[in-house]
């Protein structure tokens, strides 16, 4: 199976260095009108479906390597270090990505992929798509060379063939981590596409503005998989690591986030190109950065730049991906200054407080969030560099200037729709600020009656202080969206007879781009608000013996039991624990240690039990070595179910944003009394 | 009426700066703040106070010196000072704020004011032009193309009812 595999990474080589180089000279004989032996389009349409066959290549390396961990093939290098006979099923699938080899070749996999949904659409716009699936197979060329030639997932073990393997890492035999790393790389991959357009369509210099439509659903989609793939990192993090906390601006968690950003920063603007031709330079870099920013995360992850506390496979990789980025980079630049002109803005912003200029000044922010993050993350290798002595930029540095930036985007984001188009007038923001203002100042009086001040005995807390300006802020966006929603319902529902309910279904049909990005940012405010929670997170450690208690918050934690289990995969020992609340037994947590029998490493599995309003979140941190009792630590953190919801709601946001619109001619069909409804200044977002 | 505003000023800034003065007086604050001021050096990369790995040899023995040097009743600068020479300048969990370090707490603040301040620029550039182009077109309609009329018309649409976000 390994020759099998290795053969077929090379064909994968072969058709996808075809598709680029005849697919490339194909665009030029067509830009040129050169004439050749062969039709431009009939060569064009073999670089076309060599790409497509470069998929089934690809996949049949794929298949080659799952196949040879569910055989234990342990003469293969990758599998011996990341797999043994005793590792349950799904998690032989994430032996995969558990190390740099498979990593890459799932990268590849999926970019295989895209391109094959690619290339089958192609009628859609054929120049588009050749250009596009040659950049694509430019990408490609770069994965198989690295997984032919650096780092090749087939490489067979020099010596004698164990009789096991040293099994999976036991941070990754987790239910999550079946799942949340090709969410990731769907998300990092995914950018390839968009940007493979904006770079094609740059180059053919594409009239108007159908690729953003044609790339609006690989981008939204995209960005979708990777904000999934953030959250379940999250919550991994949150119910592995064993720390209480979910987010700790680690350089792998940063090179994920980076990307995420100038993504959003895109979606947003690509508005701006779309509904009134600006910002066509500024789109473009936007998703050329997007798609610089997934390399450089991993060139700054996998390539060993910065230490991580979850970079499960470092090499040396790092000098082809810089190479290869100087390369992309250099590509986009000449490519640019070649056809700048064709990106002259058809209209210019008419005022500072409109929509347009809502929107440039949440990319200014989203893009100073990513600069702030590429700033700590780079920060210890350019202090080595300039000092002589390397330093942490760690979670204190990031709260400090992350978090202002970040609430300062949750403003905007109440603010932008609620103002017009072009420009508006004093009466007009008086008129759509005066609920978001009210609700605001009431979120802060309540916050104080609770208890939420800045002043946490006697002293200023920045913790408290940026928690209350959260509250607040939420409050006002989440008036200023539903009043939104409410508004246009309310004219719908008085005009079909309908109720308000229904009035704001079909609201949302009749734009769902609108309303399914308010859902969106409904969501955002859940999570921001699950964030701040954290401010008031409290912690207790205990050495419990039999029938001891300890106490967090309202609940009170007594230790019943400790005891053993082992199976052909781990050894482990868990405490039981019986959980009382105003005297009553509610339930009992089972927190565990395990130890791994392949890897001999241990690993914490934490005991949560959540609730909208907090989680008690209960670790067991093994024995003392003196008394041979249970170290428990007990957290109870606020809130923090909000965060999942939270991502519960952006991801049906980006679903309904997803689904096409009723258009005039359906909606009278299926709405007959909408058509008379004078619908304009509901929708226009006050003015 | 000016002098009044001004004293309402200077009394909030006397405030907020008392308020971010208060110095943390209780032993256990100040232990939790200085254990999150630092990072654990047993290379988990976790913050002092978080890092709980099963076998940390550092963790422990660093909390201990923390218990002990807060006790001895030693500044919080001095504290850090201590651990920065007994365990390197990565024992701290973020840049300090003298020398080269600083820089790192400048850095995004400046790029961000720069950058607030070259939009807004722009944006004022940029409705002056639009508000040049208004005009001459209202002087001279013929400078109207079709090609603008068909542009205005399509904005109007796209802005109005199914105008998108």
């Amino acid at each position: 199976m390994a020759a099998f595999g290795s053969f077929a990474l090379l064909i994968a080589l072969a058709l996808a260095a075809y598709n680029l180089l005849a697919g490339g000279f194909a665009l030029r004989l067509i830009a040129t009108g050169q004439p050749a032996r062969i039709s431009p389009e009939r060569l064009a349409d073999t670089a076309r479906r060599a790409g497509i066959a470069g998929f089934l290549a690809v996949t049949a390396a794929a298949f080659a390597l799952i196949w040879s961990v569910f055989t234990n093939d342990f003469s293969i290098a990758y599998i011996m270090e990341h797999s043994n006979r005793a590792l349950p099923g799904p998690y032989k699938f994430s032996a995969m990505w558990s190390g740099q080899e498979g990593s890459l070749l799932l990268w590849a996999w999926l970019l295989a992929a895209f391109g094959f949904v690619l290339r089958l659409r192609h009628k859609t716009d054929v120049k588009l798509y050749a250009y596009a699936g040659s950049i694509l197979a430019g990408v490609q060329v770069f994965f198989l060379l690295l997984l032919n030639f650096a780092a090749p997932p087939f490489a067979l073990l020099r010596g004698a063939i164990p009789d096991d393997g040293n099994g999976l890492n036991p941070l990754l035999q987790y239910p999550e981590m079946v799942i949340h790393p090709p969410m990731l790389y769907l998300g990092y991959v995914g950018f390839s596409v968009p940007f493979a357009f904006a770079l094609g369509a740059l180059m053919m210099r594409y009239p108007g503005e159908k690729w953003i439509k044609i790339t609006r659903v690989w981008t939204l989609v995209t960005w979708l998989f990777l904000t999934a793939g953030i959250f379940l990192g999250m919550h991994w993090a949150y119910a592995v690591l064993g720390w209480g906390g979910y987010w700790g601006w680690d350089p792998v968690e940063n090179a994920s986030f980076m990307p995420w950003l100038t993504g959003t920063a895109f979606l947003h603007s690509v508005m701006m190109q779309e509904k009134k031709g600006m910002m066509k330079s500024w789109n473009v870099w936007l998703i050329f950065s997007t798609f610089l920013l997934t390399l450089l995360g991993t060139t700054l992850t996998r390539g060993g730049l910065v230490s991580s506390v979850h970079a499960f496979a470092q090499s040396s990789i790092s000098t082809w991906f810089i190479v290869f980025m100087g390369i992309v980079l250099a590509v986009c630049i000449f490519t640019y200054i070649l056809h700048r002109d064709h990106l002259k803005s058809e209209q210019h912003m008419e005022s500072l407080v409109s929509r347009e200029s809502s929107f440039l000044f949440n990319n200014l922010v989203l893009l100073t969030a990513c600069f702030v993050i590429l700033w700590g993350t780079l920060f210890p290798i350019l202090s080595e560099y300039v000092q002589g002595t390397k330093v942490t930029v760690g979670a204190p540095f990031y709260n400090r200037v992350a978090i202002p930036i970040g609430l300062f985007l949750l403003f905007l984001t109440g603010v932008g729709p609620l103002l017009p188009w072009r420009s508006t007038s004093l009466k007009s923001i008086k008129r759509n600020f005066v609920l978001p203002v009210i609700a605001l100042w009431a979120a802060v009086i309540v916050c104080f009656a609770v208890g939420v001040n800045p002043w946490k005995g006697g002293q200023f807390s920045s913790g408290n202080f940026y928690a209350l300006v959260a509250f607040a802020v939420s409050a006002a966006v989440m008036t200023a969206i539903t009043s939104e929603f409410l508004r246009g319902a309310g004219v719908i529902s008085r005009q079909t007879g309908r109720n308000l309910a229904v009035g704001m279904w079909l609201l949302t049909r009749r734009n769902t781009r609108r309303y399914g990005g308010y859902i969106i940012h409904i969501g955002v405010v859940i999570v921001v608000v699950g964030l701040a929670g954290a401010a008031f997170n409290t912690t207790q450690e205990q050495e419990l013996g039999l029938h001891d208690h300890m106490t967090i918050g309202p609940y009170t934690l007594e230790q019943v039991g400790a005891t053993q289990d082992s199976n052909l995969n781990y050894n482990s020992e868990y405490a039981m624990l019986d959980v009382y609340r105003d005297g009553k037994k509610q339930f009992q947590m089972t927190p565990e240690k395990r130890v791994y029998l392949a890897s001999q490493q241990p690993q914490t599995m934490v005991a949560i039990h959540s609730l909208p309003s907090w989680d008690l979140y209960v670790v067991y941190e093994g024995t003392n070595p003196d008394s041979g009792q249970p170290i428990i630590k007990a957290f109870l953190n606020p809130l923090v179910g909000w965060i999942w919801a939270g991502l519960v709601i952006i991801i049906w946001g980006t679903f309904i944003a997803l689904v096409p619109s009723l258009t005039p001619q359906t909606a009278s069909l299926r709405v007959p009394a909408v058509r008379t409804i004078p619908t304009e200044p509901v929708l226009k977002g006050g003015d | 009426m000016r002098s009044r505003w001004m004293k309402v000023a200077q009394a909030t800034a006397l405030a907020v700066a008392v308020c971010f003065s208060m110095g943390a007086t209780d032993s256990n604050a100040r232990y939790y703040d200085l254990n999150h001021r630092m990072m654990c050096t047993c290379g988990c990369a976790q913050l002092l106070g978080e890092c709980n790995h099963v076998g940390c040899t550092q963790s422990g023995e660093e909390l201990t010196l923390l218990r002990t040097d807060i006790a001895s009743g030693m500044g919080d600068k001095e504290i850090l000072a201590a651990f920065s020479t007994k365990y390197g300048a990565t024992v701290l969990a973020a840049p300090g704020t003298h020398g080269f370090d600083l820089v790192a707490w400048i850095a995004p603040f400046a790029v961000f004011a720069a950058a607030l301040l070259g939009t807004i620029l722009l944006i004022k550039r940029w409705s002056g032009l639009s508000a040049l182009k208004a005009e001459a077109a209202a002087a001279n309609p013929q400078l109207e193309t079709p090609a603008d009329v068909e542009r205005r018309d399509r904005i109007r649409r796209e802005t109005g009812v199914d105008g998108g976000f």
